[in-house]
């Protein structure tokens, strides 16, 4: 009875909390479905935000940039990383140490910090494309997270691996492409899906870094500061749903082999 | 061929974007017209107003981590205690909002919170009269705890969701009740997970800008908003530089703390757990 | 003579940011030998193996391999391969194609790949387990796997690196049989790594103790049990009594205040030396048949023998035998003249005694040479 009571209280306070994570992304898409000029009043369903939104070409422009910037980033930023992470590996300790804590420096400097330093920076060279801007800027913050998802992966797999591939007659560079590379493949994947999803995000970085230039943060947040438009509600509705369905995919795997292990467990007890 | 050349690209890469960017700021911080100045600091540490926006944002950032780890360790120790695929799934659903976009995050608040928004349309059709929500303290914490708490709850839930159960077991073999056993053994070992879950909340909560630009507006300008004024709106570059150094700092300082608790903690629990 | 020395070991040191890991090895490997290199952790036996392999460069002396100087050889153009400890297999990879991994590289033919890893797979009892993945072997069965991945190469030589440590005991035993059956079977250089005395006195014909970077002795796994060459040699392998001792003169040796008979020459008059007694040479009579006597104050059975302690006054004997003393009888204990193996005290580890292991490995060299011939 008590266990039940608890169960009860234990449930209902996750509910509570998913309620308060999920009621403004509910709404948001609620009121995609509407069309008005404020929220103050339902007026009946419509798909007129997204005829706005899908004619709207400043939006499509951004999430253009968005989308390119985040698979070219973190593309560029897995391949650097990789190879920096097992060459960071293989180093002495000592000069271990100092790379591995400058890399951690654009993972603890503030986003604000990294953006001005690097609107210094290219104002100074004159270095105006804001794309590239945008690009160098987010292939940079990502290159860390890349390098620290791949460095766990290269600790499990044991130097040994690498050796046996040498002792079977590969030269380094086979052994690192054959039997390295594929058996930190985890790593490195989850390293690039990380980076992507961290280009998608960001804002601040962006803001300071490019000029000129929109992705869909920069452009929510120059729309947002002047009011509340529908298509925006548009926007973040499709939005969350492919992320939720990328999300479900990338997992449904994982849980699935879960449940398989669970299923065995539970034969074994059985037995 | 040594393994360490792999690493080259990188290296070059981190010079040029990383060390020099940062050298690049505390040039403009420190050096006027060719020239060493501290003229920038002064202004930045004798003027009442960026002190006090300083504060606000500390005291802000405090307040909605706590409350971030108030609400989060609760459902990472619920999340954690369940049948492992259950708790799998439930879990994809806590981080999910981590992975939308932060200003359409941010956005849906202002829609919630607006003069004309949601709320208020709510209580006007209850008969209640309208609210002022908008461009308040409270609003910046909602919306930054709302923000953030997912921060929070990953970290955490992943360190308790590897806790040894035979640690828990030993405990109650040894005659502590589960509630001795959570505050003795549980929540002790699930330190790390509070220091980096208390880190990936303060540090981005303290550095902010757009959501007080969007929800606080003028009324609750944060050290970050301050910042960014500087920088893009009057171009005063040097300021911006020594105010940016200074948010840096603090967030170094609130690092190395944080290292050091850990530490402590862990060399304690080290002492009394064996 | 010369081309019957497949691996040379000529000086060999190796420094670890100035600690010596191997100090001045000279050692020689025959073709078609098993070799083991025994010694406990830490004494530089992998350390000697990576050499071989090519992953570690000595900081001094030369390693030849089949008479070539081979120190700057990288391990992948040496005819040489390696059987991991924890078997280092590929897991993104079936058991078909780890092993015929380093055929591929060689750009060997479909066909030719495909019998040779079938005959490779039939002499490790792996056949049928083509399209195995890793994780869905058995220790043992990975064991072999790794055993099959190096052998199918062809290597001149194959380098074992405690392959057997990660198995559990029964298992560890059958293949001990399997892996002597399998070297002879192919005919090749087996050099063998591993802590455990057993395994290096089941299936070696050359034993090499090291300790602390020093190779101690170097024999057949008979001479290294029956003859060990000091006290460590004779502590490490088996269990033996260790007791301080005077050499008299020739053939008599003093220890405990009475005075023994023995095998042993070539000491100083007066000598202090370490007196080695196996606790298998050593008899329990019916008190009053031999003079040393004492009292049984332990008794542990073994499986095969018992366990005996006997406080003889002043020491304590232990006597491995099949007949059963209740603890607390009175008995005499007898200790033969072949029973008793005398050795020098050991002066510190120092030059003499790498100087005296070399000539000692020499002396063997040429004896089994000249046996052969």
């Amino acid at each position: 009875m008590v266990k039940r009571l608890a169960n009860f209280l234990k449930h209902s306070y996750l509910g509570l909390v998913l309620l308060f994570m999920y009621a403004p992304i509910a709404i948001l898409i609620l009121f995609s479905f509407t069309d008005s000029r404020t929220m103050s009043k339902w007026q009946g369903w419509s798909l007129g935000a997204y005829e706005k939104l899908f004619a709207d070409g400043a939006v499509w422009v951004a999430v253009k940039n968005s989308v390119s910037i985040a698979l070219i980033s973190a593309t560029v930023a897995t391949i650097i990383g990789t190879f920096a992470a097992i060459g960071i590996y293989s180093m002495k300790k000592r000069r271990r140490m100092v790379i591995e804590n400058i890399t951690q420096l654009p993972m603890v400097n503030p986003d604000l910090v990294t953006g001005i330093s690097f609107m210094l920076l290219f104002t100074a060279i004159g270095f105006t494309s804001g794309y590239l801007r945008m690009l160098i800027a987010h292939i940079t913050f990502n290159l860390p997270y890349v390098i620290f998802s791949v460095m766990p992966r290269l600790r499990q797999s044991s130097n040994r691996l690498y050796e046996a591939a040498l002792d079977l007659g590969c030269t380094p560079m086979k052994a690192l492409t054959k039997v390295v590379i594929p058996d930190i493949m985890p790593g490195i994947i989850s390293g690039f899906i990380l980076a992507f999803t961290l280009s998608i995000d960001d804002f601040v970085i962006s803001w300071f870094a490019a000029e000129g230039v929109q992705n869909i943060s920069i452009y929510v947040y120059s729309i947002a500061r002047r009011g509340i438009p529908s298509h925006i509600n548009a926007l973040s509705a499709l939005m969350f749903v492919v992320v939720a369905a990328l999300l479900v995919i990338v997992n449904l795997r994982s849980i699935k082999q879960e449940r398989e292990a669970e299923a065995q467990a539970n034969k074994l007890r059985s037995k | 061929m040594k393994r360490s050349v792999f690493a080259t690209p990188y290296i070059v890469w981190m010079i040029m974007f990383i060390v020099i960017p940062m050298l690049f700021i505390l040039y403009s911080a420190f050096i006027k017209d060719g020239q060493f100045t501290l003229e920038y600091v002064r202004q930045a540490m004798e003027s009442p107003k960026y002190m006090n926006v300083l504060l606000r944002s500390i005291v802000i950032a405090l307040i909605s981590t706590a409350l971030c780890l108030l609400i989060g360790y609760p459902v990472a120790y619920i999340l954690s205690n369940m049948k492992k695929s259950t708790a799998a799934i439930l879990s994809m659903f806590f981080i999910l909002p981590m992975w939308m976009n932060f200003l359409l995050r941010t956005y849906a608040w202002q829609v919630v919170l607006a003069d004309n928004g949601v709320l208020n349309m709510l209580l006007t059709s209850l008969g209640f009269p309208k609210g002022e929500f908008m461009y308040t303290q409270g609003a910046v914490l909602l919306v930054t705890v709302y923000n953030f708490l997912p921060f929070m709850i990953l970290p955490i839930y992943t360190v308790l969701s590897k806790i040894d159960r035979s640690h828990i077991e030993a405990a109650h073999d040894l005659g502590a009740n589960s509630i001795k056993t959570f505050f003795k053994v549980v929540l002790p070992l699930s330190v790390p997970g509070i220091i980096s879950g208390i880190t990936m909340v303060f540090i981005p909560a303290i550095t902010t800008f757009a959501i007080s630009r969007l929800i606080g507006g003028k009324n609750v300008a944060l050290y970050g908003d301050l910042i960014e004024e500087k920088i893009v709106s009057s171009g005063s570059l040097g300021l911006g530089s020594v105010l940016s150094i200074i948010l840096l700092v603090l967030v170094i300082i609130s690092i190395f703390v944080m290292h050091r608790m850990e530490v402590e903690q862990g060399n304690e629990e080290g002492g009394t757990l064996w | 003579m010369e081309s019957n020395h497949l691996i040379e070991l000529v000086n060999v040191t190796k420094e670890y940011s100035g600690e010596k890991a191997l100090d001045n090895i000279n050692l020689y490997i025959r073709n078609g030998e098993f070799l083991t290199l025994l010694g406990p952790s830490g004494c530089g036996k992998t350390t000697m193996l990576r050499i071989i392999a090519g992953f570690t460069m000595p900081t001094n002396g030369d390693v030849y391999l089949d008479g070539k100087r081979v120190n700057e050889v990288p391990p992948y153009k040496r005819r040489v391969n390696t059987v991991f400890q924890k078997y280092a297999l590929f897991t993104h990879l079936n058991v078909f194609d780890n092993v015929a991994f380093g055929l591929k590289l060689k750009k060997v033919g479909k066909k030719e790949i495909q019998r040779r890893v079938e005959s490779i797979l039939e002499l490790v009892n792996l056949k049928g387990y083509e399209r195995r993945w890793i994780d869905q072997l058995s220790g043992g069965q990975q064991q072999r796997v790794a055993i099959a991945r190096a052998l199918v190469n062809d290597p001149e030589v194959l380098l074992l690196d405690e392959p057997l440590s990660a198995l559990d005991k029964k298992l560890r035993k059958d293949m001990q049989v399997e892996l002597k059956r399998m070297q002879q079977a192919v005919g090749i250089t087996f050099v063998y790594v591993t802590h455990d005395q057993e395994e290096a006195l089941t299936m070696s014909d050359t034993v090499v103790v090291m300790n602390e970077g020093k190779i101690q002795q170097i024999g057949t796994p008979q001479d290294i049990y029956n003859e060990p060459k000091n006290k460590f040699v004779a502590q490490f392998i088996g269990e033996s009594n260790i007791i301080d001792g005077v050499m008299l003169q020739d053939y008599l040796v003093s220890f405990k205040g009475s005075a023994y008979q023995c095998v042993d020459t070539g000491f100083e008059p007066n000598e202090p030396v370490d007196v080695v007694i196996r606790p298998e040479d050593v008899d329990i009579v019916p008190l009053g048949s031999a003079p040393l006597t004492g009292v049984i104050t332990d008794v542990v059975f073994m499986g095969v023998h018992y366990a005996i302690t006997v406080n003889c006054n002043e020491f304590s004997l232990m006597v491995h035998t099949t007949d059963y003393v209740p603890v607390g009888e009175h008995v005499s204990v007898q200790i033969l003249p072949d029973a008793i193996h005398v050795m020098k005290k050991p002066k510190t580890l120092d030059e003499s005694e790498a100087i005296e292991a070399t000539q000692e490995m020499k002396a063997i060299e040429e004896g089994m040479d000249a046996e052969e011939q």
